[in-house]
């Protein structure tokens, strides 16, 4: 582990996640920054199975699992309890899916930092609905394989941009981490924790029963997808200040495709379109965050 | 101190007594008055509570379960739609064990659009695991709303104070509003059995296989069934501290009726007007009132109606394919019983149509005229509609 990393644990060991699980290394780096004054409210996702069965708990810090829709709004409800006693230090973290978080809690996240409750909000998103065995979401990305987009009917809908949505709610905080890039991850946790109001970090979290990789590429694919520019790192402030993070080696898409069994299926010709979306939309970023001209 | 206040603020001026912490909630009609009464306690600094905003019913209910799973009390209120929105939280609510407040104003489900009163939005919820109170007026309103912190504090289970759109919401009568110092004398402040804590980690409401949940069940039963007697104490400290009585159930002239009408909510008033006129002509009839609706009282209504030949039941609710949801349940509360009354069930007034003491009068003539019930469900007042077969 990198000297910057806290030694710290505060997972315990024996969680039930599968091998190789990119939500069970996000929760380790992102619980480094957060430390023990952290409560974290899990919506229904693959974490609620991870986080371990009554009476046990995978976890030093409180958890409260709550039903699928409602990680901001539960959120809400909790930072009023600690606030009305007082307790302002404590750190309230929703700890939620893709679908939890693009999907069916979407409203009561929207509404939740609409109103800038102070917590953060973090989607690991493993790009289907994973716990329920590999449905599409509306995170799942153009041209994947998933046992509700079987065969020829693989999903031609783009997926769903989670933090321009967040952004333009203008909270105080958005930005995306992957499990690859610890430093970042780990940076980007402990700045939020210092922001008052919504923050939003957006995780990408490899699933190597979903995409149908090998466990362990689960770290080299995440890398991947930032240096394809399909995952690009940055950061969001007050909804229009871009900042980002990493600049990627910009391998061509087809390097990182190639590497998932559920992108199998792919032809030149879907390869080379999705090669057209990914440029477009770093080319979008690039202009947010004033670097056109790179 | 007497004001005149509508049911809504009844509501309201509970809360405030009550002294809760979190508030969350979307705007229904006919909750609206509630929710707005609060929001100016709020303002004025006499009720210093944290309002949330939410955008939906759902969210309403969620940021409760968070609140009140961070150990303070809380408090919502809603209608109809929103009731049924809430549907998977209520369940949520009760098998976390979380001792929730809610005033639901009994109001029609939709379609077509109707906002008057109609009990079939919260008894729909009868299986969620709260305890519902159906309030006839708008002191019972307030005092019922009172015990329910007490009551659920203790079982940790989740109340319902339910009382009817409008012919309670939105109605002013007198109510006799305690002082502060007897209120917190009958309930202090809440201290929690669990709660999300950082000394002391837990994971709250997780994953539970088939080797427990069975158990987790069956404390929740235990739970709801010792809200009965428990009920009474509470009802003892509350007469101790404030000087009222607010029962489960209550009887009007019943031990030589040989007909009991049977109502909740607002048309018991109207009742009371005809037994007294009943009476006053010289018929045996009775009155009663059931107000705890979950737990059902089975063994104080077996009581009360022990020496009737029938009863008369309305029920301003309909469960279709079955009958109406208060002689359902009494039909099941009787059936074991050797001598028992003949059970009438009467569905009126839903949808907000007045039940007036002439309706009620019909009630007991038709109950009179027939030795049985001619159907499960006599309707009451019907226009003429097609029967497609």
């Amino acid at each position: 582990m990198n000297a910057s990393q806290p030694e710290k644990e505060y997972m315990y060991p024996g969680h039930v996640a599968c091998p190789g699980c990119g939500a069970a290394i996000a929760m380790k780096l992102a619980m480094k920054a957060l430390g023990e004054n952290t409560i974290i409210i899990l919506p229904a996702c693959c974490w609620s199975i991870i986080a371990g069965p009554y009476p046990q708990t995978a976890m030093k810090v409180p958890i409260l699992h709550v039903a699928f829709e409602t990680g901001g709004s539960t959120a809400s409800g909790v930072r009023a309890a600690l606030d009305v006693q007082g307790k302002t230090d404590t750190t309230v973290v929703t700890w939620a899916g893709d679908g939890g978080t693009f999907d069916i809690g979407f409203q009561a996240l929207s509404g939740a930092v609409e109103r800038n409750d102070d917590f953060i909000y973090v989607c690991y998103d493993n790009e289907a609905y994973m716990n329920t065995g590999i449905q599409r979401s509306s995170s799942t990305p153009y041209g994947a394989w998933t046992t509700t987009t079987p065969g020829k009917d693989w999903k031609r809908m783009r997926k769903k941009n989670i933090v321009e949505a967040l952004a333009a709610h203008r909270i105080p905080y958005a930005a995306t981490a992957n499990i690859a890039f610890p430093d970042d991850l780990i940076r980007k946790f402990r700045k939020a924790r210092e922001i008052k109001g919504s923050r939003f970090i957006h995780i990408y979290a490899s699933c190597p029963t979903g995409w149908r990789i090998p466990s362990e590429l689960s770290i080299k694919i995440a890398r991947m997808a930032v240096h394809t520019n399909i995952f690009p790192l940055y950061e969001v402030e007050g909804g229009t200040d871009y900042t980002i993070n990493y600049l990627p080696k910009e391998y061509p898409v087809r390097e990182y495709f190639m590497m998932q069994g559920r992108f199998s299926h792919l032809a030149d010709d879907d390869l080379a379109k999705i090669q057209e979306m990914v440029d477009e939309d770093w080319h979008l970023l690039l202009k947010k965050a004033g670097m056109s001209g790179i | 101190m007497k004001k005149v206040l509508e049911g809504s603020q009844s509501v309201a001026e509970a809360v405030r007594l009550a002294r809760v912490d979190v508030i969350s909630a979307y705007p229904i009609t006919p909750q609206t008055h509630i929710v707005e009464r609060l929001s100016e306690f709020g303002a004025d600094g006499s009720l210093p509570a944290r309002f949330l905003r939410v955008e939906s019913e759902h969210s309403a209910m969620a940021a409760l379960i968070g609140a009140s799973s961070g150990g303070v009390r809380t408090f919502t209120a809603t209608s109809s739609q929103g009731l049924a929105l809430m549907h998977e939280l209520l369940h949520w609510a009760a098998a976390a064990r979380l001792p929730i407040v809610m005033a639901e104003v009994n109001r029609a489900m939709a379609p077509g659009w109707n906002i008057w009163a109609d009990q079939t939005d919260s008894l729909s919820q009868r299986d969620t695991g709260w305890i519902q109170m159906y309030c006839e007026n708008g002191q019972e309103v307030l005092d019922s709303t009172l015990m329910a912190y007490r009551i659920s504090e203790e079982v940790n289970l989740p109340t319902m104070i339910v009382l009817d759109a409008f012919y309670l919401s939105h109605t002013y009568e007198p109510v006799d509003i305690p002082v502060q110092a007897d209120v917190d004398a009958f309930l202090p402040r809440y201290e929690p059995k669990f709660s999300l804590d950082n000394d002391d980690p837990r994971a709250l409401s997780s994953l539970v296989t088939p080797d427990a949940y069975m158990e987790m069940r069956y404390s929740m039963s235990l739970a709801m069934d010792n809200v009965l007697s428990l009920y009474d104490d509470v009802e003892d400290d509350y007469e101790k501290c404030i000087n009222r009585r607010s029962p489960k159930i209550e009887t009007v002239a019943c031990d030589d009726a040989d007909t009991i009408i049977v109502t909740s909510s607002t048309i018991t008033s109207t009742a009371r007007e005809v037994v007294d006129t009943l009476r006053a002509s010289g018929e045996k009839v009775g009155l009663l009132k059931i107000k705890l609706f979950r737990p059902f009282p089975a063994a104080a209504i077996r009581s009360a109606v022990r020496k009737a030949k029938k009863l008369a039941v309305i029920d301003r609710n309909f469960s279709f394919g079955a009958t109406g949801i208060f002689a359902q349940e009494i039909r099941a509360a009787l059936c074991a019983e050797q001598h028992k009354p003949a059970v009438f069930g009467y569905i009126a007034g839903l949808g907000g149509r007045d039940v007036t003491m002439d309706v009620i009068e019909d009630i007991y003539r038709q109950t009179q005229s027939q030795s049985t019930p001619a159907a499960d469900s006599i309707w009451i007042g019907l226009k003429e509609i097609h029967n497609e077969r």
